[in-house]
C-alpha cells in the first residue's frame, strides 16, 4: 500500500474531528501494539486498533472509513488497560462510528434484524447494539 | 437490612431466574433487595463518546431517583452496574457535565450514591464466612469456572470491584458455597456481547474460545453475572453442537449458584430457562 504523506493529511480536518469526538490525542499512540495483543476481535478486523491509530496518525481517512474495524469493536475495553500511555482505541473506533451514525447512516438495518434475536436475546444487546449501529 | 436495588431490563424479562434467585437468596442471608420505585433502562452502554453527555441522561436519571431511597443502590447485571458507576463518577467528579446533565433531567443530583453490585453485598455487606456459615446444601466437589467478562472489571479506575487482570471475587464466593473453582485463561476474555446482533460468527468464535479455554481446565459449569455473556456463551454452544465441538454445559447465574446452596426451592432459581440443566451434575456429585 502506498501512503503520501502531507501536512493536508497529518492535521487533516477528519483527524481533528476524531480527536474532539474521542477526546484521545493520537499522537500519543507509541505503537506498541499492546492493544491489538489484548484485542479479542483484532483476528476478524482488516487493521488492528494499533495499525487503525497509526493510519490516523498519518492521516487516511480514506483507507480507515473502508476498514471493518470500527464495526468489530465490542468496547470490551482491555485495549485500553493493558495501554501504558492509557490512549483509549475504544474510544478512538467509536468516534469513527459516531462521525457515520451521526451523518444518519445506519450500519444495521432494523428491519432486518432477525425476529428470533429481537424475541430471544437479552434487551442490554438489542439496546446495546441499536446504539451501536443504528443512527 | 433493606437494599435499594436497580433490576434493570433485562432481569425483568428474559433473566428472571437471575432476579428471583437474588431476591430469595438475600432473604436467607438475612437481607432484602427493595426496588427502586421509579427506574428506567440504563442505556446498556457507557457512552464512548466525551462530547457528547446525551448518553448518560437515561442513567443519571436512575442514580438521581435512587438517591431520594438512600445513599447505596445495588444491581446485579454487570452492564448495569459499569454504566451506572462510571455515569456516577461524570456526574460527582465533572461539575460541567452535571450541570448539563442535571438540566436535561430537571434533577439537582450530585454523584453522591455509592453503586454497589450484589457481589459487593455479599463480600462487604454480609462477608463471605457468614455466607459459608449459610450454606445449607454445600455443593462439593462442583468444577466450576468462574467468568468475570469485561463490564463487571473494566475500565479499573472506575470499577474498582476487584484486580482487573487477576480477580478473585467470584471464586471467593464459589469457595464459600463448596464449590472447586477452576481457574482458567480467558475468565475476563470478553463474549462478542452486542455483535450478538448482526455477527454471529464473531460471537461464536469469542464465546467458544471461553468455553474451551474452561473446559480444558475441567470446569463442569461456567458462573456468570451478565445476561449477554449467559446468552452469548448458551447459544455458541448450541452453533458449536452443530459443527465438531462438543463444550456443552451449565452456564448459571452466580445467585442460582448461591440459592442453590443456600437451601433454595429449585422452583424459584430459573434452572429450566438454562439450556443445559446444572441439576445432573449436582446429582452426579452427590450434592
Amino acid at each position: 500500500m502506498q501512503i503520501k504523506l502531507g501536512k493536508e493529511n497529518l492535521h487533516s480536518e477528519f483527524v481533528k474531528l476524531i480527536e474532539r469526538i474521542s477526546g484521545e490525542e493520537l499522537a500519543n499512540c507509541y505503537q506498541c501494539g499492546n492493544c491489538t495483543g489484548g484485542c479479542p476481535v483484532s483476528y476478524a478486523m482488516d487493521f488492528g486498533p494499533r495499525e487503525i491509530i497509526r493510519l490516523l496518525q498519518l492521516g487516511q481517512e480514506d483507507v480507515v472509513k473502508k476498514a471493518n474495524s470500527m464495526w468489530l469493536c465490542v468496547g470490551c475495553l482491555q485495549c485500553y488497560c493493558r495501554c501504558p500511555k492509557g490512549v483509549s482505541a475504544a474510544k478512538i473506533l467509536e468516534a469513527l462510528r459516531q462521525i457515520t451514525l451521526r451523518k444518519g447512516e445506519d450500519h444495521e438495518a432494523i428491519k432486518e434484524v432477525p425476529f428470533p434475536f429481537l424475541k430471544n436475546a437479552p434487551q442490554q444487546a438489542i439496546v446495546c447494539g441499536f446504539r451501536k449501529f443504528v443512527s | 437490612m433493606k437494599i435499594p436495588y436497580y433490576p434493570g431490563c433485562t432481569l425483568n424479562t428474559v433473566a428472571k431466574g437471575f432476579d428471583t434467585s437474588a431476591r430469595h437468596s438475600a432473604v436467607l442471608l438475612g437481607f432484602e433487595l427493595k426496588d427502586l420505585d421509579q427506574w428506567n433502562c440504563c442505556g446498556a452502554a457507557f457512552p464512548l463518546t466525551p462530547d457528547n453527555v446525551m448518553g448518560l441522561t437515561a442513567p443519571a436519571k436512575v442514580l438521581s431517583n435512587a438517591r431520594k431511597e438512600g445513599d447505596t443502590v445495588t444491581t446485579l447485571c454487570s452492564v448495569c452496574y459499569n454504566v451506572l458507576k462510571r455515569t456516577n463518577k461524570v456526574v460527582r467528579d465533572d461539575k460541567e457535565k452535571r450541570a448539563v446533565i442535571n438540566g436535561f433531567i430537571e434533577e439537582e443530583y450530585d454523584g453522591s450514591l455509592n453503586v454497589i453490585h450484589f457481589l459487593e453485598v455479599l463480600r462487604d455487606k454480609i462477608g463471605f464466612d457468614n455466607v459459608k456459615k449459610a450454606v445449607k446444601r454445600p455443593l462439593k466437589g462442583i468444577k466450576a469456572g468462574a467468568y468475570y467478562g469485561c463490564m463487571l472489571l473494566r475500565p479499573f479506575e472506575d470499577m474498582g470491584i476487584d484486580n482487573a487482570e487477576a480477580p478473585t471475587i467470584f471464586e471467593d464466593l464459589l469457595k464459600s458455597l463448596g464449590c472447586e473453582p477452576v481457574e482458567f485463561p480467558n475468565k475476563i476474555e470478553c463474549c462478542g456481547a452486542h455483535l450478538a446482533m448482526g455477527n454471529e460468527d464473531v460471537v461464536t468464535k469469542l464465546s467458544g474460545n471461553v468455553l474451551s479455554s474452561a473446559k480444558n481446565k475441567g470446569a463442569e459449569i461456567i458462573v456468570t453475572s451478565c445476561p449477554l455473556c449467559q446468552y452469548n456463551l448458551e447459544k455458541s454452544q448450541q452453533r458449536l453442537a452443530e459443527g465438531a465441538g462438543n463444550l456443552q454445559m451449565p452456564i448459571l447465574y452466580f445467585t442460582q449458584l448461591l440459592g442453590l446452596a443456600l437451601g433454595q426451592d429449585e422452583g424459584s432459581l430459573g434452572l429450566d430457562k438454562n439450556l443445559f440443566d446444572v441439576r445432573p451434575v449436582l446429582k452426579g456429585k452427590g450434592v
